[in-house]
């Protein structure tokens, strides 16, 4: 009943995490999705994951296109500053925030109307530049929104809810991630918590361009028979690579792994993913590799999943830049302005 | 016969080249050195839409009394284009004289019997002196600079000092740079009669002023004004902006010993990723500007809308040019009056600043940050080609050094942390205009959600009409503070009462101030009124209501900022009468006055023939 706003009181016994904050304060407005929807599974999962990683809230800014999934940032992280913006440009926003302050987390999230329609050059050039942002696609194949029209991300034969067959090839996102040089690359499905909220939790510790494409069936509109995004369809093609247990700096490493069978990344903020690989065949370090095992799956109608890229040592945009270490938005007029003195000599020089 | 023009200190020469050719640094290196015998210039570019190989023009204003318009007219021609001869010829005044390089000898038929023709043999000489290709091409326009110099009588000292500024430290270039100014000069003193008609004189015209184009001070300007994120795409005529705030950064706003950078410029995939990221930015508390023209205007339409209704600064340099589509890339025009004003769907109004030179480009560029951070809104600062890719006398820049950014209302932690009401969208003061947080600022209260969708005043989603009804009429609140702190208008009334008045803004500026010398001429007085920012200020009603008619001087078609009169002040345009002028050449004196006389005191028409009763 989202006519009914949400309760401010909690139980006394809910637990905190080391900031002293309960899940309650990472939680955003009563969702107004369709009952089901897998857009409210990674709501929860992004919630999860910056509790578990201790996340300051109003330290994190969420930003959005238009569309389901871009609606989703009022449903989670209240405390946070959000921007819903203009269709398919939510990239370019993201970016000029994130230049305007360096220090804060940024969260950029996207369904596939948004990103492989008319988005389909910025979520390009974001990811090019390196800006240092999690870029979530909550990808169901269908522009839900407006009542079900096929998206870019809609697979050849595939059949919507009308019967009408998608002719038209399907833009594999992550495939142009890996070419344009993300540094953190994920896929995952909203259904399936145990991959999703780690994922999410790595990127979030990743100063890079981290994407992730998220399948997130529509009930509405994308979950019959014929889909090749429904919760059914993505369970029984769904291939995970490998298994990721994301660990922050301060966790000890309680769980045994057996030798062989785990590798430690560690990234350069000093937290780790533990990668236990399902395929012997996933390399997560290189970079054509990937693309060509994703391809060959892809023709046999697998559908990827997991950690799929990540470079440990990856470079964003302000290092590119060489932006001073002060964000941008603090400096003041004595950093900024050249002066009277500066100006004269300027005068001078121009007669 | 004719009379062969004698002026002093008071003619046009127009350099015809072939783009490409090293002929644009000789040529400003004319301008300059006129500029620094003290007699005040202004040069023009007139370049193709085109890398090499077209024709180009530079077009040098000598004006002792100080007119800085474009004139009409070419007085002296220095014809080294042979693609363009018929057309350069035939646009000589009468009286006036043809420079050309007579190496190769030229049938009478190219010439004029009403011009006279100065000669020199440019390309024997080069031949003679060089032996490498690029050399002879590079020196040639040196050595036609030194040709000038005699038969203009100039200061050839003055030139030798631009020189070696030019070439400061590489002392084989300027040597070799002063010898091929005498080459030309010395062989003009020899085999001709020197100085022709046109001469120049030393004098006191220039003053202090600096030159400058308005591009360049208007980079400056954002620098001064606190801008540290500029996002843009190359557009005609307005790359020369984002690049001169490229090196005035890397001069002022880098770190001497680790180079790091207090600023962030990204050269984005297209106009609309550009004002993307300028909102971005300033919705998180960074200054940020854009620099485009016409096209990149109507890509961005709807970000324009957005950061409107969201009410999220952002500060937008239009240098326009010739419109619509395409249009005409290279040349000016006063195109985008109206989509500026209006941008965006749903009923909008946006705050317009009219720089009128380079002087008024780096004031109104530091200024429009703070009016966009005052005014939470974007702003608009609309130069031309003209202004923009020229080089102006203008008065040289001040700065104050107590001068504070106004950052506009913006909540602190603490005003949070006091328990202090903060409604995004909140009309506190009645100006219209309400508090805004950064993102980041305070863990738990402060935080809001931006979108283009209506709310209420605490920014909660709604879609009652009455919200969405408060909000747009405080927009209207909002809009009528910023009338007044805008840039006034400036009047400057006729020596004698007169029923008539002429509204000008922008780059029209110089033609206007010597129309009104050319209408004294014949017996017309007019009152002026410069406008220098949209929305008008109460004073622009009062000076209408004042005058019978008025004028309404611009460089476009549909006489757009007469329409915004009509539109925003209520005037009956019965009143307002349109002096346009738009082919893509600035406007002139010439114009401005014939428009005026033609309605002020029309010429009788004399009859053919008399008609018997």
């Amino acid at each position: 009943m989202t006519f009914l706003p949400k309760p401010r009181l909690h139980h006394p016994s809910l637990p905190t995490n080391g900031l002293g904050f309960t899940r309650r304060d990472y939680e955003g407005a009563i969702s107004t999705l369709c009952a089901g929807c897998g857009h409210d599974s990674i709501s929860a999962a992004i919630v999860r994951a910056c509790f578990e990683m201790d996340l300051p809230p109003h330290r994190i800014a969420k930003l959005s296109g238009i569309g389901c999934s871009s609606k989703t940032p009022t449903y989670f992280l209240g405390a946070s500053h959000g921007f819903n913006s203009v269709h398919g440009r939510m990239p370019s926003v993201l970016t000029g925030a994130n230049l305007a302050n360096r220090e804060l987390i940024y969260l950029g999230v996207s369904g596939d109307g948004d990103s492989a329609s008319i988005g389909l050059g910025q979520f390009a050039h974001a990811m090019r530049r390196g800006v240092n942002m999690v870029y979530i696609v909550e990808n169901n194949g269908v522009y839900g929104l407006t009542k079900g029209q096929f998206s870019a991300t809609a697979d050849r034969g595939a059949k919507s809810k009308r019967g009408v067959v998608n002719s038209d090839e399907a833009i594999d996102m992550v495939g142009m991630a890996l070419q344009l040089g993300a540094t953190f690359i994920g896929r995952s499905f909203s259904g399936d918590k145990a991959q999703l909220v780690p994922l999410i939790e790595a990127a979030l510790a990743h100063q890079g361009a981290a994407f992730i494409d998220c399948i997130s069936p529509c009930v509405a509109f994308n979950n019959h028979d014929g889909s090749t995004k429904s919760f059914d369809y993505v369970r029984e093609h769904n291939e995970a690579v490998n298994q990721l247990d994301f660990i922050t700096g301060r966790d000890e490493i309680t769980v045994e792994y057996a030798p062989g069978t785990v590798e430690m990344v560690r990234q350069h903020n000093g937290s780790v993913l533990a990668l236990r690989k399902l395929s012997d065949e996933y390399d997560v370090h290189d970079r054509v590799a990937a693309m060509t095992y994703l391809q060959q799956r892809h023709a046999l109608g697998e559908i990827v999943t997991g950690l799929l890229y990540v470079d440990p040592e990856p470079r964003d945009l302000h290092a590119h830049l060489g932006t001073t270490a002060t964000p941008l938005n603090a400096l003041d007029e004595a950093a900024l302005c050249p002066g009277s003195k500066a100006l004269d000599k300027l005068n001078s020089s121009l007669r | 016969m004719f009379t062969p023009i004698q002026r002093v200190n008071d003619f046009v020469v127009r350099f015809a080249n072939v783009n490409g050719s090293g002929s644009a640094s000789a040529n400003t290196l004319f301008g300059k050195a006129i500029m620094r015998m003290g007699v005040p210039v202004a040069p023009r570019n007139i370049f193709p839409s085109n890398i090499q190989g077209l024709p180009t023009w530079y077009e040098v204003r000598v004006s002792g009394a100080g007119h800085l318009g474009a004139r009409g007219g070419t007085d002296l021609m220095v014809a080294m284009n042979p693609q363009t001869w018929d057309q350069d010829v035939k646009g000589i005044t009468p009286g006036g004289y043809l420079f050309y390089d007579s190496t190769k000898p030229m049938p009478p038929s190219k010439f004029r019997d009403d011009v006279t023709v100065v000669g020199v043999p440019l390309t024997e000489m080069c031949n003679r002196e060089y032996k490498d290709a690029r050399q002879r091409q590079l020196f040639k326009n040196i050595i036609y600079v030194g040709a000038l110099s005699a038969l203009l009588d100039m200061d050839a000292a003055k030139i030798q000092e631009l020189l070696a500024e030019q070439f400061k430290g590489r002392d084989k270039l300027i040597a070799a740079n002063v010898h091929a100014l005498h080459m030309g000069r010395d062989w003009v003193l020899a085999n001709l009669d020197c100085p022709i008609g046109l001469r120049l004189e030393a004098s006191d015209g220039v003053g202090d002023r600096i030159s400058i184009e308005g591009n360049a001070a208007a980079g400056l300007g954002a620098v001064y004004g606190g801008a540290t994120v500029c996002a843009w795409y190359p557009i005609t005529p307005s790359t020369s902006l984002a690049e001169a705030f490229t090196r005035y950064c890397g001069r002022y706003r880098t770190d001497p010993e680790t180079g790091a950078k207090r600023y962030a410029i990204v050269q984005a995939e297209d106009e609309l990723a550009s004002i993307g990221m300028v909102i971005g930015a300033a919705w998180n508390g960074a200054r940020a500007f854009t620099a485009t023209s016409g096209p990149g205007i109507s890509l961005m339409q709807e970000f324009l809308g957005l950061a409107y209704f969201a009410e999220i600064p952002a500060v937008i340099f239009d240098v326009q040019r010739g419109g619509p589509s395409t249009g005409m890339p290279t040349r000016t025009q006063q195109s985008d009056v109206l989509l500026c004003a209006y941008a965006s769907h749903g009923d909008t109004k946006h705050v317009l600043l009219f720089p009128e030179d380079p002087h008024e480009c780096f004031v109104f560029g530091a200024l429009s940050f703070d009016l966009a951070d005052r005014l939470q809104t974007p702003i608009f600062v609309m130069l031309d080609l003209d202004i923009g890719m020229n080089d102006r006398l203008c008065a040289p820049f001040a700065w104050d050094d107590t001068r504070q950014m106004d950052r506009g209302k913006v909540m602190t932690a603490e005003e949070l942390e006091a328990g202090k009401d903060f409604g995004r969208y909140l009309d506190v003061d009645g100006d219209g205009i309400p508090y805004r947080t950064y993102p980041g600022t305070h863990p738990k209260r402060g935080a809001f959600f931006t979108r283009g969708t209506t709310r209420d005043r605490y920014a909660r989603y709604s879609e009652e009409g009455v919200h969405y009804v408060d909000n747009m009429e405080r927009l209207v609140t909002k809009f009528e503070t910023a009338k007044h702190i805008v840039p006034h208008p400036i009047r400057q009334d006729a020596a004698r009462p007169t029923t008539f008045g002429v509204i000008y803004y922008g780059s029209t500026s110089p033609a206007m101030s010597e129309a009104v010398g050319l209408l004294e001429e014949q017996g017309v007085a007019v009152d002026l009124l410069r406008v220098r920012a949209f929305p008008f200020h109460d004073d622009v009603n009062e000076f209408v209501a004042a005058h019978e008619r008025v004028f309404v001087v611009e460089q476009n078609r549909d006489a757009q900022l007469r329409a915004l009169l009509v539109n925003e002040c209520e005037i009956d345009p019965k009143k307002l009468v349109r002096v346009l002028h738009y082919d893509g050449s600035p406007i002139t004196a010439r114009c401005i006055a014939d428009a005026i006389v033609d309605v002020v005191s029309p010429q009788p028409v004399t009859p053919v023939r008399e008609t018997v009763s």
